[in-house]
């Protein structure tokens, strides 16, 4: 499956079906993320059941600690 | 996420000073980022602040944050507010000394026009930008991420996705070898505090918020 992660145009396997996936596969940890679809923020709650298509654009965006 | 290019806006200072006192900031964390970004826009004349830490002031503060030796042991936000009103005592200020979590946050930021993210560990930070922009989606949330150590001028930028922008390097998270101090974290929060300004007047004024995006 062709997706744009992070402003990057990149290809996953298709057995990734969900943000949950895509986040384990990339290997982005849990919680300190903000995930968005399409623009739409996703709540953590909704990561295993939130479907993604083909040409969804992804940003993922990790927070750093420090303040 | 997109970069965003500044534009330089002229308007003069007293023009500044009176959009900016009919705003309002709320401000999540009063350490490194949030003091020193409040005191910038107590300077510049923001009217209205909303100032939410539960934290007492350490010794191993005072390496960044806008505090002074003999207020270590005060809550925060107490040392805060005294010192934003010596620089302008006829500020609009609350201050609460508790801890954010998503079912507060909503009470405490409802009234604000921008929300400042500026606290240290990474998972209140999404915490608290989750939070907001699902209760508010289009309403600015200016995050720092990314400020540990010293040197690297350049790496610092700002990232928006949506109403989020996210001022910092995005890489160097704070550590022994990579310390939390006055330079960076300072420019961070100027970074976040010059944004703010841009959009509080761009929110005000009749220039298309669509002028940030490169």
């Amino acid at each position: 499956m062709n997706l744009v992660i992070n402003n990057r145009r990149e290809t996953v396997p298709d057995d990734i079906r969900t943000i949950k996936d895509l986040l384990d596969f990339k290997k982005f940890s849990f919680p300190r993320i903000i995930v968005r679809i399409n623009g739409k923020l996703i709540r953590k709650p909704a990561y295993p059941e939130t479907v993604i298509r083909e040409n969804d654009r992804i940003e993922a965006i990790h927070m750093i600690s420090g303040g | 996420m997109k970069q965003i290019n500044y534009i330089c806006f002229i308007m003069k200072f007293e023009e500044i000073k009176s959009v900016l006192s009919e705003c309002s900031v709320g401000i999540a964390g009063a350490g490194g980022l949030g003091s020193n970004c409040a005191a910038a826009l107590v300077r510049i004349g923001l009217g209205h602040l909303v100032i939410v830490d539960f934290d007492r002031i350490e010794e191993s503060n005072l390496n960044r944050q806008y505090y002074f030796r003999d207020q270590i042991g005060q809550p925060k936000v107490v040392a805060l507010k005294d010192n934003l009103l010596r620089i302008n005592p006829f500020l609009d200020l609350t201050i609460s000394q508790e801890v954010l979590i998503p079912g507060n946050i909503p009470d405490f930021f409802e009234d604000v026009d921008l929300l400042i993210e500026a606290f240290d560990k990474a998972d209140q930070k999404a915490m608290l930008i989750e939070t907001a922009l699902a209760v508010w989606p289009d309403r600015p949330v200016i995050s720092g991420s990314g400020l540990a150590g010293y040197g690297d001028f350049a790496s610092l930028q700002i990232v928006r996705s949506g109403s989020l922008y996210i001022c910092g390097d995005q890489t160097h998270e704070t550590g022994d070898e990579t310390p939390p101090i006055a330079p960076r974290v300072g420019i961070v929060s100027h970074m976040q505090a010059n944004l703010a300004l841009e959009l509080l007047l761009n929110l005000n004024s009749p220039v298309s918020s669509e002028s940030f995006i490169s």
